[in-house]
């Protein structure tokens, strides 16, 4: 064991140890020690996190993604329709000029994954913010008003799981996406959110009977208040851990989509395009042009899981103990 | 008072003297399985810096009876279904959310059971009781905060600048009930009513909680209702006491005659199920039975299933609180039943 594994204290200890300074401050010992640091929830999940060592991993490769999808594109010059080469055959295995070789027309296999991993990221995120933005407002409203209105709104979210998802996004996706990022984002988001809002929706039922919201209400904190100032920070930790699942979730989605031709259309670098333009890769023996947007595709997703795992454990108040 | 707004119906404005005044609550709960009288027919009054003690073992309506005042009930499925309360002459139950919420906290507040799950675990305790304060008073941010230190400071919590930063899961169960102490006082309230503020504390802390809520309402002159199942809090606390069974008041007295020399049977049951040294060896006194089932309540007396001196009587005719050497019991032994 490295010295520096043996001076961290083991898992909990951190409270434990606060707790048995205020026994002491309580029995009127050395207060001096209450000075050392305050740490709130987020800060002592953050602890949690950090030792959970896949989801660092996980977290790394993570960063690596959004870091090549923000500056990528502006280094590896890619263009979908009128590349360099055009002309040319096709084909070529990986080689230091084109590292992930060339596809069926010539383009450079490593500059489409760069460009995907663009259009991929913003999908991931934007989709989970819309569809965490209604989920939360949603579930919050639903959960929180009770009676009537939740019984409206969890009807609605129930027709939302009722409908066959995948049929709806393909239809939606060719009908009203006309191939762009921004329309797949949104049709993700809007089909995606009755699954936070599910979530987010049963966390404010039982927080809502908590004392500390009986103890808001006694000193006079109003309704809307309570939910949004009080209730809302307490429900987050599992709503956070749903939307990273759902990146990922959405991430493999747009792939799919992509590769039937129903999504993105094929003038844009994704994931999905490369793949659907690989469909005949192996029979080929031209197995680069599946094998590393694939693998930028499983790459990404596993370490979204990770990072999903790490959120779960450092989140879940039931690790605290 | 010039008549600005007309009452909407003639009433006798209550005593100016008395803070509280409760008269025939009734509170119900509306569920599945039918109709609970949580609260049924109380009548008691609270005057101005005194204590009144509310005892009663678990399921007779004592912390139904302060949700009520504080109106903290969910409506539905509870409902307060007849009475009135009197706040400081105003009435409670006439009121609109909006100006109750007002009251709570600024003048009337609550100390909760719980200290461990009262506080909000995502806050610095500082912004808890502050946040009190800048609801109910025309402060600023930073006033509010040095006030919430004073507050942690005045209950006596060392070092409250470092304390106020902290998270509630940093302090001790002791340490929390102080700070809710704090909270509820930190806007000097008339009134404060404490449902069991000590129940789930060790008694080494217990003991210094109930000296601070008691130098807190005598520096303040605040009314504190203290509900308790601990006698030995009400022999130390209050000045009056009502002993609650099945959501009704069996006896009234002051503390004194009520603990020296209980009338009604269940009283009386109370008091003799504390051991003592006198009774060192024997087997410990009980109450036989429970709280009779609120969908099922007996037809006459609701403590006659469970009383040691009931009478046929008792199963037909439900007692009134009437008055027994200046206190007030409800029992048929010490009345005439009717015929």
């Amino acid at each position: 064991m490295p010295p520096d594994e043996q001076n961290k204290m083991p898992e909990g200890d951190v409270e434990a140890h606060a707790r048995l300074r205020e026994t002491a401050a309580d029995l009127g010992g050395a207060d001096n020690e209450v000075a050392l640091e305050s740490l709130s929830q987020w800060q002592l999940a953050w602890r949690r996190f950090k030792r959970h060592k896949m989801a660092m991993v996980g977290a790394v490769i993570f960063i690596t993604v959004v870091i090549i999808a923000i500056i990528g594109p502006f280094l590896v010059p890619f263009e979908m329709l009128n590349f360099p080469g055009a002309m040319e055959a096709g084909g070529d295995p990986p080689s230091l000029e084109h590292l992930f070789g060339t596809d069926r027309d010539g383009r450079d296999v490593f500059g489409m994954t760069v460009h995907g991993a663009r259009t991929s990221i913003m999908v991931g995120l934007g989709s989970v913010f819309i569809a965490g933005f209604v989920g939360v407002t949603v579930g919050s409203t639903a959960g929180f008003l009770g009676g009537k209105v939740d019984n409206v709104l969890m009807r609605v979210v129930d027709v939302f799981f009722a409908i066959p998802f995948l049929f709806v996004i393909l239809v939606a996706a060719q009908f009203l996406g006309h191939g762009d990022v921004f329309s797949i984002i949104l049709i993700f988001g809007l089909l995606t959110w009755p699954l936070i809002a599910r979530l987010v929706r049963a966390q404010f039922l039982s927080l809502r009977e908590q004392d500390f919201v009986d103890a808001a209400t006694a000193v006079g904190v109003s309704k809307g208040r309570i939910a949004f100032r009080h209730v809302l920070p307490n429900a987050m930790g599992p709503v956070i851990v749903a939307m990273t699942l759902l990146m990922a979730t959405n991430i493999i989605l747009e792939a799919f989509v992509s590769f039937l031709n129903f999504g993105i259309s094929e003038t844009q670098a994704t994931w999905g395009n490369s793949l659907s333009n690989a469909q005949n890769a192996l029979s080929l023996g031209n197995w680069w042009w599946a094998f590393f947007p694939g693998m930028a595709i499983v790459l990404t997703v596993i370490a979204i899981n990770f990072i999903g795992d790490g959120l779960r454990d450092a989140l879940d108040p039931r690790t605290r103990e | 008072m010039a008549a600005t707004t007309p009452r909407p119906a003639l009433e006798p404005m209550p005593d100016s003297d008395l803070l509280l005044d409760v008269k025939d609550l009734r509170t119900y709960f509306h569920v599945m399985d039918g109709t609970v009288k949580a609260v049924d027919g109380l009548n008691f009054s609270i005057p101005r810096g005194r204590t009144l003690g509310v005892v009663g073992e678990s399921g007779c309506g004592k912390s139904v009876t302060a949700l009520t005042i504080m109106g903290l009930l969910d409506i539905p499925p509870a409902e307060v279904a007849s009475g009135s309360m009197h706040f400081d002459g105003r009435d409670l139950l006439a009121m609109e959310e909006d100006e109750w919420r007002q009251l709570r906290g600024s003048e009337m507040a609550m100390i909760f059971q719980e200290p461990m799950t009262s506080l909000n675990p995502v806050f610095r305790v500082g912004d808890q009781i502050s946040e009190s304060v800048i609801h109910h008073m025309d402060v600023s941010k930073s006033e509010a905060q040095e006030r919430a230190i004073a507050a942690l400071s005045r209950v006596g919590i060392a070092f409250p600048e470092r304390r106020a930063r902290q998270y509630p899961h940093e302090l001790s169960g002791g340490m929390r009930q102080r700070v809710m102490i704090a909270m509820a006082l930190a806007c000097e309230p008339k009134l404060i009513i404490a449902d069991e503020p000590t129940t789930a504390l060790d008694v080494t802390i217990q003991a210094q909680i109930l000296e601070l809520i008691r130098e807190t309402q005598e520096e303040t002159g605040a009314a504190l209702m203290l509900i308790t199942h601990d006698l030995g809090v009400v022999a130390e606390m209050v000045d009056e006491v009502i002993v609650m069974y099945a959501g009704r008041v069996v006896e009234h007295g002051t503390a004194e005659e009520v603990l020296l020399d209980p009338k009604h049977p269940y009283s009386e049951g109370l008091l003799a199920s504390i051991p003592s040294r006198a009774s060192r060896g024997q087997r410990l006194n009980i109450i036989k039975g429970a709280v009779p089932n609120p969908f099922n309540m007996p037809g006459g007396c609701n403590f006659a299933p469970r009383c040691p001196y009931r009478f046929d009587a008792c199963d037909e005719h439900d007692p009134r609180l009437k008055p027994l050497d200046g206190r007030q019991v409800a029992c048929w032994k010490y009345q005439d039943v009717p015929s």
